[in-house]
């Protein structure tokens, strides 16, 4: 074999959570009445487009989350020798973005070093100069004469490309029938799906077009180390979507248990489970993580020799990141539930239930819990966007994530002081900040067109 | 009335321990004193001499719960449990790691911190109620739906953005305000501006979408009908009938900050360099000043506390239907 | 000739008439495929005219109303027809100028007191809005005015309660002081939606009262809304019943109570509970309503009409006016083609004794009140004070009260889902108030519920089959999935329901359907005894009769007898072998339910009864009006709890709880009058 596999921590959970996944589509498609609202999402456009946004973000992050050691050499009795950099399957995708590292900053689409430097001239003298980049804009010729022509043409040969690709992709779903394609791009399937057609396309005629231009150029720049920011701006993708997801999850089986018990038995119960999450409330929210964190640090530093390696231990602070962003955010759920479970068992379906001698712990999963999980996936996804924007916030007072994970809190961090240059090193900011603002734009419509469609009370002033 | 706050002050006193003993295991149980200190001296290769010494200077010399060797009540009280924990109950923070009066810090920055939260509070909130009345009033036009779209925009962006892109617009390009630092007196305002004009921009995504639902909620509700069957005019339903119910919610939410205000915002006082209570935390947890940090949480768990009572209070002034006992 | 008709001859002499509606159209919802609401409605009020508009939930009765106000809900418009005030068209209005109407000449008054006022401004200033917008005259002297009008509609002690807020007041009280912000404008119409259903029938009886007594004195039009054949008896000059969307019938009311005209209305009439069908099966209109989301050409009621003829499926029925009124079918009026088989087939009620099956003794459930730093118990309210049972097999008893006198409480404490205070609740030999949990767990498959609402009394999220089977499975009845569903089949068949509704939810179902799923729960335990709570409430009369016929023929069949908790008078006299009068947490008159009914010898259920409007406007009733509201169970009046309300009232009333006295024909009554030799002194 030439890799050797790796399930990191936070590998483990995503292999988890896809699993609950497909475990609830499976059993929604099993429901009318679970599956009507999700066809209610369906239904709207920006739903569409939402959902096709989100998963390109979520296929990237996957790619992400598959870890391997590479192999390095073979030992003298054959036995394979394994590196001890952990790579992932978009490392080997993204191949030379990673590898191509130039000395220091440039700007997008440059062919130049963005500062002066002394260059040996190829007559042995030396002269102060902007010198040229090593990849970025290699192929062209002298000082990079024609290079808008050049990009226009990669562009458009990405574009191509990407065009091709969604007509692979659509021809299958369409059971490679002409026609009922044709029918689908106009909206005369039984289900309009053609809003999210064009959204693909959109997005994979973009994504095509930039993937060939980064072959050739660093088109977002790079940053102080000569690091190519498109592909850090990539990297940083499956970070933001960890702490979105994990830290919801993680805390999940404890806030719907603690509420609905609390709101379901009352009594010393809720008076024990009410005490809990006020006492964990009261605490302001990043004094709490920044508490934790720090004893993190000094634990981890104490004992730096329990941990294999620098990505596993990145990886692990990034597992507690999840859990103390839980700790601090699942109080929210805890309530609310505590609320809605107060107000169901006085409904007069859990009365009849108890009356036919239904145990305590069968009225709670079947009663209680269905008629409550509305609640529990609108709460997810509200607090999806929030937390994506948390990490930059963390990440930039230190508390974050590990300062080796990429992740678009640290490239602000690392970006913002060189504000101060003249002129001014401004992609690394923006890069970061437009990638965060399309995953939580997306998530934040996404996130409306659930709740409209999922809570009743929405769904009747309508 | 009395004796609901009575009680409500005492229920306060089982969460405050709670907090205390959360910190407390935080600090000093998960790390000891000792791993502190060589964090704080740097590396691994100082010595138990050093160790001592600096656990001397800032009294973690002492055992956790118990003091064996002490006599009478000082068993109880020389103990590291009874000097750090116990003793912030009385409001008594003590020294920071780097030899500061924490309580005397705290008193001296909480004016900074205010002098930015009150006004960045008072303005949000104005102009928020407005947008979001305005987005009501027209509810179901195209001003509504682009006016919510540019909301959910405003929100997807993240508040560094706006602090970083504010400091650079207003500070560096047109150079009408200093980007960072303060002053006393009159002399702050010039420092004011920018970050209070930074914080009331981040607010409005979010502020106005929330506060246009809470409007709708209520705009849905019998009695607008009765008002509009009366004869009222839609002005004058919103602003009579509507804005006076939703205010409730809305002005609910914001006692309960209040409080917490003297914390102040971590971000902005560190960027805009306001020697407030937030850049006074930042510091503190850059410089790994853990004597701060825990002062911080206590005083946070006891604004918050302070905050939740006001809340129940404040409902008994707005809201004619809630009686405390 | 009485004062009404006296105003309505003075007024129809001159000008046009007060409200003309002509070809109203109404719709709702997306305009592609809308829910026609109103469709084609013509009717005109003339002054001093009460016009009742009568019809069962979703006829489109109030959206008549709300088009006249033009109030309508964002998703409805008026399409088509006219609708005309005094001669001036409201549709052809500027919203500013419909604004001036709204409040001015066409006051409105709704359903729900509870939620129709601001929760937050004061009683007293949210007339005085209205009096500020419309009485120029009294722009000067706002406050005297609203005073006035309070004292007008009957609110006791006005100047105080002008500075109170609505959650300070009665539900009557707040529809007394929504009548006021009405009359503020001085309207010549009065629109009042179903002004009383939310209401107690004594408070109804105050309210309908009320807007009489207005009416004599102003000489405004009323155009009220109602289901409730008796509030139409009591008030109506002018009847108009209303089905899918049209009128099917106008008349004048007493030829509309003496001679029905439309098939539907006729069958009204059959399907209303009352005591003396006690022998005969109810009539029910079979099916339901059909969806308004359609264009009709053909009858609306055929499929529910059981004198339909084959030009009723050809085309839609013409109006056809005579005169004083009009009516829509293709058959002539008052032809019913056959009679139902219900009128012979339904058995008797059994009037055979036979053992005690629950015998409730001392029955008291209190819930403390905590007060005070230490949450020390201050009082209790007493929702449940002493309340003595007993039901034998087979046999039905009627617990009858307002709301909040603590009846459902009661049901809720005999099957142990509270437990009591105090009290037994023996129930076949064992105390089930002494049993713990497992052991009652064990003993529930004998006693069940039905509930009010049956839109709440199903988990949405879960299949009617495993609805039906959820206390099978509970009681391990069944051996398996196949065995239990063969049962479930069974048990919807039994309830007249399709067994393949077992794969469906149940918000596939209408209201009707949903309490059948409801009763074949209940009885999938094979109970002998189910606390009916109101399971009729919330239907409209036809669908109520087929659920009233249902549970009479389960006891025929399987000798079940029920605990029926209602408040409605006419299902118990249908139904109850014996009935029991609640007051504020105690029984205060217990009897045979022909004696009860017929001869009450409690003031209290004397004036119920007499509260009660009875559809028939020939009758002469004997009115005891109750003023006042009932009072808080918290601190209940000393003496006997009625007193303060109680138009017989003696000394010793005020003193002493009356003891339980034996009337002559068996009766247990709490009341001083029935004591041996009462002369009122203590």
């Amino acid at each position: 074999m030439s890799f050797q596999p790796v399930i990191l921590w936070t590998d483990a959970l995503v292999y988890l959570l896809l699993a609950l996944l497909m475990l609830t589509v499976w059993h929604t498609r099993r429901h009318s009445h679970l599956k009507a609202p999700w066809r209610r999402v369906a239904d709207r456009r920006i739903g569409q487009a939402t959902m096709v946004l989100l998963s390109f973000y979520v296929v990237i992050g996957l790619l992400d989350t598959l870890h391997f050691h590479p192999r390095t050499s073979v030992d003298e009795r054959g036995r394979a020798v394994y590196s001890t950099e952990v790579l992932s399957l978009f490392d080997v995708i993204a191949g030379p973005l990673r590898t191509q590292r130039e000395k220091t900053y440039s700007a997008p689409f440059a062919t130049h070093l963005f500062s002066k430097e002394t260059v040996q001239l190829s007559d042995g003298s030396s002269a102060r100069g902007f010198p040229r980049l090593q990849y970025g804009g290699a192929h062209l010729s002298g000082d990079g004469e024609g290079r808008l022509a050049d990009i226009a043409a990669k562009a458009l040969w990405g574009a191509a490309k990407g065009a091709l690709l969604w007509v692979v992709l659509i021809l299958p779903l369409c059971g490679f029938s002409l026609g009922r394609a044709a029918r689908l791009l106009r909206g005369r399937l039984l289900q309009p799906w053609h809003i999210a057609a064009y959204a693909a396309f959109a997005v994979i005629c973009v994504f095509s077009a930039l993937w060939e231009l980064a072959g050739y150029y660093h088109i977002l720049g790079t940053d102080k180390v000569g690091e190519d920011v498109f592909f850090q701006s990539l990297k940083s993708i499956r970070t933001g979507l960890l702490i979105g997801t994990l830290t919801t999850l993680v805390m999940l089986p404890a806030a719907i248990l603690l509420g609905i018990m609390a709101g379901y038995f009352r009594g010393w119960v809720d008076d024990l489970i009410q005490y809990l999450y006020t006492t964990l409330n009261s605490i302001p929210g990043v004094l709490l993580i920044a508490a934790a964190v720090l004893m993190m640090q000094i634990y981890m530093s104490n004992h730096a020799d329990e941990f294999n390696s620098l990505t596993e231990r990145a990886d692990l602070r990034l597992l507690f990141l999840c859990l103390i962003l839980g700790v601090t955010s699942w109080t929210s759920l805890c309530r609310l539930l505590r609320g809605e479970a107060l107000k169901l068992r006085e409904l007069e379906y859990v009365q009849a239930a108890r009356a036919f001698g239904v145990g305590h712990f069968a009225i709670l999963v079947r009663h209680i819990l269905p008629n409550v999980m509305h609640i529990v996936l609108i709460t997810i996804v509200l607090d999806f966007s929030g937390l994506v924007l948390a990490e930059a916030v963390l990440s930039y007072i230190s508390i974050g994530v590990d300062p080796a994970t990429s992740s678009w809190g640290n490239m602000i961090n690392g970006a913002r002081l060189e504000l101060a240059r003249e002129p001014v090193v401004w992609w690394s900011l923006l890069a970061a900040f437009g990638f965060m603002f399309t995953l939580v734009l997306a998530a934040n419509l996404f996130s409306d067109v659930v709740r409209d469609a999922f809570d009743p009370r929405l769904r009747e002033q309508r | 009335m009395s004796a609901y706050i009575i009680r409500r002050l005492l229920y306060a006193l089982p969460i405050l321990i709670g907090v205390n003993a959360l910190t407390f295991l935080l600090f000093f149980v998960v790390n000891s004193p000792d791993d502190m200190a060589r964090m704080h001296l740097g590396g691994k290769r100082v010595t138990d001499q050093a160790i001592q010494s600096w656990k001397e200077e800032h009294g973690y010399d002492k055992p956790l719960l118990f003091n064996y060797e002490a006599a009478g009540a000082q068993r109880l009280t020389d103990t590291i449990l009874y000097q750090k924990s116990v003793r912030l109950f009385l409001f008594d923070f003590g020294q920071s790691d780097s030899g500061r009066n924490i309580g005397h810090d705290i008193s001296q920055r909480m004016w900074p911190s205010l002098a930015i939260a009150v006004p960045t509070l008072l303005v949000g909130l104005a102009f928020n109620i407005t947008f979001a009345l305005l987005l009501a009033f027209f509810r179901g036009t195209y001003f509504d739906l682009w006016g919510v779209v540019i909301c959910v925009a405003m929100m997807s962006i993240s508040g560094l953005f706006y602090i970083i892109g504010g400091q650079y617009l207003v500070g560096k390009l047109l150079n009408l305000v200093p980007i960072s630092g303060y002053d006393t007196g009159v002399h702050a305002l010039k420092f004011l501006i920018l970050p209070v004009i930074v914080g009331v921009i981040g607010s409005i995504g979010s502020g106005t979408r929330w506060y246009r639902t809470l409007f709708l909620e209520e705009i849905h509700r019998d009695y607008v009908r009765t008002a509009r069957a009366k004869g009222l005019s839609e002005q004058l339903v919103l602003f009579r009938h509507v804005l006076r119910n939703a205010l409730i919610p809305i002005l609910t939410g914001v006692v309960v900050v209040l409080p917490l205000l003297f914390i102040g915002s971590l971000l902005t006082e560190s960027f805009f360099g306001i020697p407030g209570l937030g850049s006074y935390t930042i510091d503190a947890i850059n410089n790994q000043d853990f004597a701060v940090v825990r002062a911080m949480v206590f005083l946070g768990a006891v604004l918050y506390i302070i905050g939740l009572l006001m809340t129940d209070i404040s409902y008994t002034i707005v809201d004619p239907r809630v009686r405390l006992d | 000739m009485s004062v009404i008709e006296t105003a309505m001859a003075n007024a129809a002499d001159t000008g046009p008439p007060l409200l003309e509606i002509d070809g109203l159209a109404t719709h709702l919802g997306h305009s592609t495929n809308p829910v026609r609401a109103v469709d084609g409605v013509s009717l005109t009020i003339r002054r001093g005219e009460t016009f009742v508009l009568l019809g069962e939930s979703g006829c489109g009765k109030s959206m008549i109303a709300l088009s006249v106000m033009r109030l309508l809900p964002h998703s409805g418009r008026i399409v088509a027809g006219e609708v005309s005030l005094g001669g001036r068209s409201l549709r052809a209005l500027s919203e500013a100028q419909m604004r001036s109407e709204r409040g001015g000449r066409v006051g409105m008054i709704f359903q729900e007191p509870m939620t129709s006022l601001n929760p937050v401004m004061t009683v007293g200033e949210q007339v005085a809005e209205a009096v500020r917008l419309h009485d120029d005259e009294n722009r000067m002297r706002v406050g005297e005015r609203v005073v006035e009008l309070f004292r007008a509609v009957g609110i006791p002690d006005p100047e105080r309660r002008t500075g109170e807020y609505p959650h300070q007041l009665s539900g009557g009280m707040k529809q007394r002081v929504m009548i006021a912000i009405a009359l503020a404008g001085r309207p010549q119409l009065l629109i009042a939606d179903e002004p009383t259903t939310a209401l107690d029938v004594t408070i109804q009886a105050q309210v309908l009262d009320l807007l009489k007594k207005l009416q004599r004195e102003t000489g405004m039009g009323i155009l009220l809304i109602t289901h409730d054949l008796g509030v139409v008896a009591e008030m109506a000059d002018t009847v108009g019943v209303m089905y899918a969307g049209q009128l099917v019938e106008t008349n004048s009311a007493r030829e509309f109570f003496r001679a029905p005209r439309h098939p539907y209305s006729r069958k009204l009439f059959r399907s209303l509970p009352m005591a003396e069908k006690r022998h005969r099966g109810l009539e029910v209109i079979r099916g339901i309503v059909p969806a308004l989301d359609q264009p009709f050409t053909l009858c609306r009621f055929v499929d529910r009409c059981e004198s339909a003829i084959d030009l009723c499926r050809l085309q839609a029925p013409p109006w056809r006016d005579n005169g004083a009124g009009g009516y829509r079918c293709h058959l002539a009026p008052g032809i019913d083609a056959k009679q139902t088989a219900k009128d012979t087939v339904a058995p008797a009620l059994a009037d055979e004794v036979s053992g005690t099956l629950l015998n409730v003794t001392g029955l008291k459930v209190h819930f403390p009140i905590q007060r005070g730093v230490l949450r020390r118990v201050v009082g209790h309210v007493k929702a449940v004070d002493g309340v003595d049972l007993a039901i034998g097999h087979a046999r039905t008893v009627a617990l009858v009260g307002e709301s909040g006198c603590g009846k459902t409480t009661v049901g809720k404490a005999i099957l142990q889902l509270q437990r009591p205070t105090a009290g037994e609740v023996w129930f076949d030999g064992v105390d089930v108030a002494r049993l713990d949990s497992a052991r009652l767990r064990g003993l529930r498959q004998d006693f069940q519920i039905i509930f009010q609402d049956p839109a709440a009394s199903m988990n949405p999220r879960m299949l009617v089959e495993d609805i039906v089977a959820e206390g099978m499975l509970a009681q391990r009845i069944g051996r398996n999935r196949a065995e239990r569903r063969a049962l479930v089949e069974q048990l919807l068949l039994q309830v007249g329901m399709q067994p393949r509704a077992a794969d469906r939810y149940p918000h596939e179902f209408s209201g009707g359907q949903r309490q059948r799923i409801a009763i074949a729960r209940a009885l999938a335990l094979k109970p002998k005894l189910i606390i009916c709570d109101e399971p009729t409430s919330a239907l409209d009369v036809s669908v109520q009769a087929q659920v009233l016929n249902l549970l009479r023929d389960l006891q025929d069949e399987m000798g079940i007898s029920y605990l029926f908790i209602t408040h409605n008078i006419s299902v118990v006299a249908y139904l109850a072998h014996e009935v029991a009068v609640m007051y504020l947490g105690r029984i205060v008159e217990y009897g045979d339910v022909d004696s009860v009914l017929g001869r009450p010898l409690h003031p209290y259920t004397e004036a119920l009864l007499s509260a009660v409007p009875v559809p028939d406007p020939e009758r002469n009733r004997d009115v005891v009006r109750l003023q006042g509201d009932m009072p808080s169970p918290i601190d209940p009046p000393t003496g006997c709890h009625f007193h303060p309300r109680c138009p017989r009232v003696m000394p010793v009333c005020r003193e002493r709880y009356p003891d339980r006295f034996r009337s002559d024909d068996g009766r247990q009554v709490s009341c001083w009058l029935l004591a041996p030799q009462h002369d009122g002194s203590l």
